[in-house]
């Protein structure tokens, strides 16, 4: 790596703040992204960023995974509210242990919903934490369909069914938390999280 | 049109959550194409079909995914071969565990810390899938049951077995879309059978 890079330190805790992330693999260059490699990118300001520079070396996935990604927590057709979603994500992600990822979706959690005491306790007591109800039934089902063997059964749907959530927005939570599972696993593994330059 | 997740959760049209995964068009469309781009791509350039069915069939069996493991399993010997099948049938019984699991950078975290379950073959097993496969499904098998365990020398293994890294990004792609599929999954299919 270039020595003008400044020193920076991992985070050993969740953290709301905005993290950086160094990739362990070498991305693509800039200057070697082909049309193909841009429009898998999908935002082509996404170009700047080494996390989808890497995952560019298999444009077809990064593309499908980005838009799959993209309708599962930004389709704001009915179905469970962003703030909800982004509360799968993260809680899955403190289930797993990414603390990039725990970071990003804290953030949007916290904005949607404006319940930064509430976010902050998920981030620092873990997935035990009692955020109230309906935010209590959306962890325990993000959990259970996260944990080997998977625990996530009718008490889960049930739990959230009664704070009033119909098909879509149960669909919604599934996909969202079962899409961390995905996320996670590539942020976690293929570089690491650092505090801003 | 009905795609791999619908047949896989026994999603029929006309269905309740038939008309939940229309509401939710480009994921459905895209989490398919992920699958084909995955398993069955066009040009699978530095990892062979048998290759991504292999990882697919023990991904899946690792994680006793009931509903997605046949497909898989299926998909493999078509590919693969039957000899394939069994030899990732024994590496998923000899290398089963729990996940999440692992350890947080220092810090107070490491109160939550678990052990790292071990993978270990037996040498036959080891041999039938050879050393390609064998780095992989070390490195499927970290990605699915601790991935916080991750370091860069986790890639080391991968490469010395051949792995590019083009390829290393596929199979890291592979190992982590299977977690979403089999969890939307086995999601639906509880959703489905709990009105």
């Amino acid at each position: 790596m270039p020595d003008t890079i400044q020193p920076r330190t991992a985070p050993n805790v969740f953290t709301r703040d905005h993290l950086d992330w160094l990739p362990w693999l070498e991305p693509l260059a800039e200057a070697e992204l082909t049309e193909k490699h841009i429009a898998a990118l999908v935002d082509p300001a996404r170009a700047k960023s080494d996390y989808f520079r890497l995952l560019a070396r298999d444009p077809d996935a990064l593309e499908h995974r980005t838009r799959t990604d993209k309708d599962i927590f930004y389709n704001t057709d009915a179905g469970a509210p962003r703030a909800d979603r982004e509360l799968a994500a993260a809680a899955v992600s403190r289930f797993n242990g990414c603390i990039y990822c725990a970071s990003v979706h804290a953030r949007f959690a916290s904005t949607y919903a404006k319940r930064e005491a509430d976010v902050d306790r998920l981030l620092a007591e873990g997935v035990g934490a009692d955020l109230g109800e309906r935010w209590n039934a959306i962890v325990a089902a993000s959990v259970a369909l996260t944990a080997i063997p998977m625990t996530f059964g009718p008490e889960h749907v049930q739990r959230l069914r009664a704070t009033g959530m119909d098909d879509l927005a149960i669909s919604d939570i599934i996909q969202g938390a079962a899409f961390f599972n995905w996320a996670n696993r590539l942020m976690l593994s293929l570089g690491e999280p650092a505090t801003k330059a | 049109m009905t795609d791999l997740i619908d047949t896989l959760a026994s999603i029929v049209p006309g269905s309740a959550l038939d008309a939940a995964r229309a509401r939710r068009p480009a994921a459905r469309t895209h989490a398919e194409a992920s699958y084909q781009s995955l398993l069955l791509p066009a040009e699978p350039g530095d990892v062979s079909i048998a290759e991504r069915f292999a990882v697919a069939a023990y991904v899946t069996g690792l994680h006793r995914a009931e509903a997605t493991h046949p497909h898989y399993a299926a998909g493999l010997a078509q590919h693969g071969g039957t000899a394939l099948v069994k030899a990732v049938a024994l590496a998923v019984v000899e290398t089963l565990a729990e996940g999440p699991k692992g350890h947080f950078p220092p810090g107070p975290l490491n109160a939550e810390d678990t052990p790292a379950p071990t993978f270990a073959l037996s040498a036959p097993v080891a041999a039938a899938l050879g050393k390609r496969l064998e780095a992989a499904f070390a490195h499927a098998h970290f990605l699915v049951f601790h991935p916080r365990d991750a370091a860069a020398d986790r890639f080391r293994p991968l490469a010395e077995a051949g792995w590019t890294t083009d390829a290393i990004v596929t199979l890291s792609q592979l190992v982590s879309f299977l977690a979403f599929q089999i969890r939307v999954v086995a999601g639906l299919r509880v959703l489905a059978a709990t009105p």
